[in-house]
């Protein structure tokens, strides 16, 4: 039904729709209806009070959960009913609030694991791992730039907090997908840490679709082409920064006092 | 090291420090038999051979897989019932396979059973893959006696291995043809399972062990690598049924039923499941135990789950992994330290351990002898079992040798603390 959506029309396609999503957990409705949609190449910041509903909207998007209703389309592809690892394969990576990663395998081979679907590795078994120069190298690329090099063959389970977050990272983003969905990644890091951490992620993620749930305003502001605003399950306002700094009913529910507190 | 010769985009597919274990490993195969050429010594080393291939198969599953199955034996009682068929075939029809490619029919059967249990049984892992496997594991010996056709009823299908064409005049009448006609093939399947634990998959699948949701949102499906591995030890396991079927030229209920899947689980956690070689050793040292003990002790079995079950609660790593902690003392040169401390408390440690078997080898003596058969000969000496004094000896001895080793204990501790910090670390 999409067959041209690859050609003329993918710039026009939005890389993420969302329309009247809804999703509840026994009788707590806790998505109410969100509509949004994220352009190729954009950079879309998710923004709200805690329990707002921020990675449920990315658990439903992502084939974690299933909705109760609505539809959600990557690249103009539906995606209902797809497991987590179809959606991946369509080119879509997301990183976890809660560290979530191999604590038993080394950093190495945490992000050389992460590589392999990308990379057309599929479940080959006639492949040795440690054969491909090509997969070694992409592997210590990835550590390079996540700071993690000196960290190459420990237990990821042994790092450090931080460390263990910008390994989240580095698996998310190693397989080179186009739209990417970062949960709270600086959550816990340092100043110097999070500065760190958003370089490279603006580097990695040039060219692509980035969404991420983010608290600190200054880094969201800094960021995001467009931010919306998540309250109750429900978006307020979607715009640029410029536009949702603006937007009262923004200051209203929740952005006033953050801002206050700011200034 | 570092040469990055111009034309190899890839590296070396055999290094010399990869290839050294393998070469001293058949080089030890190889060399064994002259060393220990009696009939019985022969025979318990190809009983160690098809337990290593059962065991290393058995951890693709539970160390790399992350699946605790209770059912393994049915691939490897499966592959033997087929090769054991096959023996018949080639008796039968004159058909010309000759005896050492058999094992792959074993294998191939195995593999294909696999694919049918798994392609359920793997949509999860933890307590329900374990729960199904029991349940395959019960189901499966419920039908060797319904099937007689194929699994022979209660005496199971018998056959002979010599009717097959010789392989270079060789006709595997002499038990010393068919240990190396079974070594050949436990240094092929266990090269072939090493080699799978490097490949994609294999690699995957202890990532879906570790975290199945992560390995979800890497593009690879949990359940889909899981049959892969399950697919694969299916493959081993039924060739170790094939090697059996060579070994005792008889198959029975017995190969597949829920002791044989309970034994090859605690051989594999005895050896150690997180390193590829803990299985090897596993089956090494239950193989010796079973055949050592069980000539001089009606209790060996007693004796086997005692050290089960110290391995579960003192040394969940299993004998690899008592090895394996002494990396690092080694690596910083402070091994020699721990040398003392060892003998003062492991050497009372196994004087207690001695006097308690001796204890409970009289108090079985004196339960289970024939009515006035009271000698009994324990350690090469001779007395009495009904008197008080030999258990006396014996539980004072054990009192004695684990005080002393608890006395010893916290130098121990503190040598091995010493022998894990770096120098120039706190002392
Ligand atoms: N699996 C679940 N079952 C039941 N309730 C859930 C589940 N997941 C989330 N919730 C509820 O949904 C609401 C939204 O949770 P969510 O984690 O999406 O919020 P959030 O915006 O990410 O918050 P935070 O900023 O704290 O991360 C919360 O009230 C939470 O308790
Ligand atoms: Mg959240």
């Amino acid at each position: 039904m999409n067959a041209m959506t690859q050609s003329g029309l993918s710039t026009a396609t939005p890389a993420l729709q969302i329309e009247d999503l809804r999703k509840s957990f026994g009788k707590a409705e806790i998505m109410r209806g969100v509509n949004l949609s994220i352009g190729a190449g954009e950079r879309h910041a998710v923004i709200g009070p805690n329990g707002a509903g921020k990675s449920t909207l990315f658990n439903l998007i992502t084939g974690r959960f299933p909705p109760t209703s609505g539809t959600v389309r990557l690249h103009g592809h539906d995606l209902a009913g797809l497991a987590p690892f179809q959606i991946n394969r369509m080119g879509l990576s997301r990183s976890f609030q809660i560290t979530n990663i191999f604590p038993k395998m080394s950093v190495f081979e945490n992000v050389r694991c992460s590589l392999l679907w990308a990379q057309g590795y599929r479940y080959s078994f006639w492949n040795m791992v440690n054969r491909s120069r090509a997969l070694t190298h992409a592997a210590e690329e990835i550590l390079e730039q996540i700071n993690l090099t000196n960290r190459r063959d420990l237990p990821a389970g042994v790092l450090s907090y931080a460390e263990q977050r910008a390994l989240e990272i580095g698996i998310t983003i190693a397989g080179g997908a186009n739209v990417i969905m970062l949960d709270e990644p600086t959550a816990g890091m340092s100043h110097s840490e999070t500065d760190y951490i958003m370089d490279l992620i603006r580097r990695v993620t040039e060219n692509k679709t980035l969404v991420m749930v983010e608290h600190d305003m200054g880094v969201v502001f800094g960021l995001a082409d467009r931010i919306s605003v998540l309250v109750y399950g429900e978006i307020i306002a979607t715009g640029t920064p410029e536009e949702v700094r603006a937007n009262p009913k923004v200051q209203e529910a929740y952005l006033g006092a953050v801002l206050e507190a700011d200034h | 090291m570092t040469d990055t010769t111009l034309h190899s985009s890839q590296p070396r597919l055999i290094t010399l420090g990869g290839a050294l274990p393998w070469l001293i490993g058949s080089l030890f195969l190889l060399v064994m038999p002259q060393v220990f050429t009696s009939n019985s010594a022969i025979t318990i080393m190809n009983q160690m051979a098809i337990t290593i291939v059962f065991a290393l198969s058995y951890n693709m599953l539970l160390g790399q897989g992350g699946m605790l199955s209770f059912g393994h034996a049915v691939y490897m009682g499966m592959g033997g019932f087929m090769c054991v068929h096959f023996m018949n075939y080639i008796e039968d029809y004159s058909l010309p396979i000759p005896l050492p490619v058999l094992p792959i029919f074993g294998g191939l059967f195995g593999m294909g059973v696999a694919m049918i249990i798994g392609s359920f049984s793997t949509r999860k892992a933890g307590t329900i893959f374990a729960m199904i496997s029991l349940g395959v594991g019960e189901l499966i010996a419920a039908c060797s006696v319904i099937i007689v056709a194929f699994f022979g009823g209660e005496e199971g299908v018998s056959g002979d291995r010599t009717m097959g064409p010789p392989v270079f005049g060789i006709e595997f009448l002499h038990q010393i043809e068919v240990y190396y006609l079974t070594a050949f093939w436990l240094v092929l399947s266990a090269l072939l399972m090493y080699l799978f634990s490097r490949t994609p998959v294999g690699r995957m699948a202890n990532a879906v062990r570790d975290n199945p949701e992560r390995a979800e949102f890497l593009g690879y499906s949990s359940r889909w690598v899981r049959f892969f591995s399950f697919v694969a030890a299916g493959f081993f396991a039924g060739i170790a049924g094939g090697l059996f079927a060579i070994n005792y030229e008889i198959v029975t209920e017995e190969n597949l039923n829920l002791v044989q899947s309970g034994s090859i689980l605690l051989i594999t956690f005895l050896g150690g499941v997180g390193f590829f070689f803990g299985p090897i050793l596993g089956a090494i040292v239950f193989t010796l135990l079973q055949s050592v003990l069980s000539l001089q002790t009606e209790i060996w079995q007693l004796y086997l789950g005692l050290l089960f079950v110290a391995t579960v609660m003192f040394f969940p790593g299993g004998l690899a992994g008592v090895i394996m902690m002494h990396t690092l003392p080694f690596r910083l040169g402070k091994a020699r330290l721990l040398l003392r401390p060892y003998v003062k408390t492991l050497l009372p440690a196994l004087i207690g351990l001695l006097g308690t078997a001796g204890g409970m080898e009289i108090l079985y003596h004196l339960r289970h002898a024939a009515l006035g058969e009271n000698e009994m000969s324990l350690y090469w000496i001779s007395f009495d079992s009904h008197s008080v004094l030999p258990i006396a000896i014996c539980l004072l001895t054990a009192a004695g040798g684990f005080w002393l080793a608890k006395r010893n204990a916290p130098e121990l501790a503190d040598a091995w603390h010493e022998a894990n910090t770096p120098n120039g670390g706190v002392a």
